[in-house]
């Protein structure tokens, strides 16, 4: 997503530089949401103020909408067919293994230290075992990470 | 009413979602099962398409449950609901930006936030894997070990291949592929 919006933004538009790429990776990773739409957001802004933002916003949106609402409607009407049922079949096997992937790559980029495996742990064992709200799950892991890095810090200063 | 309950249900999505991907799984899974909206299943049939369409997941997934529940006016207050957050906040942000990078309040929580999303992938990995290997909807007990195995078969030929750097695309068409064929073979 991140080399289109840079090769689209930067080198055919030159609405913004490289480093607000860079910018706007810091802002998206830090903040909630999708990080197309935070990126469409935050340009749109830059560019044209809160309209700009909203129709940035809109016109990311748009084609996933359109294409999702037809695939809904056409699914409706195949999803009893013995095919479409064996694919999906397979296919949710297969979505497994994706999804393991994403898992495994993201704990490579994770930072390596010991707050960060235990807050992964009680992560996964609250809401994958015990099946605590997962709402609260990150609120607890937020406030955990907040209050660790304000200890770290008060030590630095002494 | 209804509408409503979508929007709300989906700007808690949209406000909770770090990581990106698939790291807001266990929350929407969370939040629309409880609600009886979609089965487990069709829950997973949908991260597939989610993952072979354009555009970002939770975009996708929201459309498609709005509209699966109440028409189209149902994709859109679902689609808005979980865009807003994300809007607002970076229009909040935007004007700041520079007290925004510097803050350690913000910094603190990610730094939990980041580790948590991982975890919250894992539970994911298996609440999944149990829907994938144990499905409650099938008949017989000989079928259900048949059915069980051929999807560990999948699973662990597709896992190989995702991490080989296929692209998701590809595999999600050769776990197609196998499934009708095996599925046919079986009856």
């Amino acid at each position: 997503m991140i080399p289109l919006i840079q090769k689209e933004m930067v080198e055919n538009k030159h609405w913004i530089s490289d480093e607000d790429i860079l910018e706007i990776v810091a802002i998206a990773e830090s903040t909630p949401g999708p990080i197309a739409i935070n990126a469409a957001t935050f340009i749109g802004y830059r560019k044209a103020g809160v309209w700009g933002s909203f129709a940035a916003t809109f016109g990311t949106v748009l084609p996933s909408f359109v294409i999702i609402t037809v695939i809904a409607y056409l699914l409706r009407g195949f999803a009893d067919y013995p095919v479409v049922k064996h694919a999906f079949f397979g296919i949710r096997a297969g979505v497994l293994a994706l999804i393991l992937k994403a898992f495994v790559t993201m704990c490579k980029k994770s930072p390596r230290n010991t707050l960060s495996y235990c807050i992964m742990a009680a992560a996964f064992l609250l809401a994958g075992i015990f099946d605590f709200h997962v709402l609260l799950v990150l609120i607890a892991c937020a406030v955990t990470g907040l209050l660790f890095s304000m200890q770290t810090e008060r030590r630095n200063k002494k | 009413m209804m509408y409503l309950l979508l929007f709300f249900t989906f700007f808690k999505i949209g406000a909770f979602t770090f990581g990106g991907g698939y790291a807001m799984l266990p929350l929407i899974q969370e939040e629309v099962l409880a609600n009886g909206w979609v089965s487990m299943e069709e829950l997973i049939n949908f991260v597939a398409i989610a993952e072979s369409t354009p555009g970002p997941f939770a975009v996708n997934i929201a459309t498609y449950v709005g509209t699966e529940l109440a028409g189209i006016p149902g994709g859109i207050c679902a689609t808005l609901g979980v865009v807003l957050p994300s809007f607002l906040i970076i229009l909040l942000v935007a004007g700041m930006f520079e007290k925004f990078k510097a803050n350690k309040i913000v910094a603190g929580c990610m730094s939990g936030l980041k580790p948590a999303a991982i975890g919250l992938i894992a539970s994911a990995v298996l609440t999944i894997g149990k829907t994938v290997f144990f499905p409650e909807t099938i008949s017989t007990s000989v079928f259900l070990d048949v059915k069980t195995y051929v999807s560990l078969a999948i699973f662990g030929m597709m896992s190989v291949l995702a991490f080989r750097q296929v692209s998701p695309i590809l595999i999600i068409l050769l776990s197609a592929g196998m499934g009708i064929v095996i599925g046919f073979m079986l009856g």
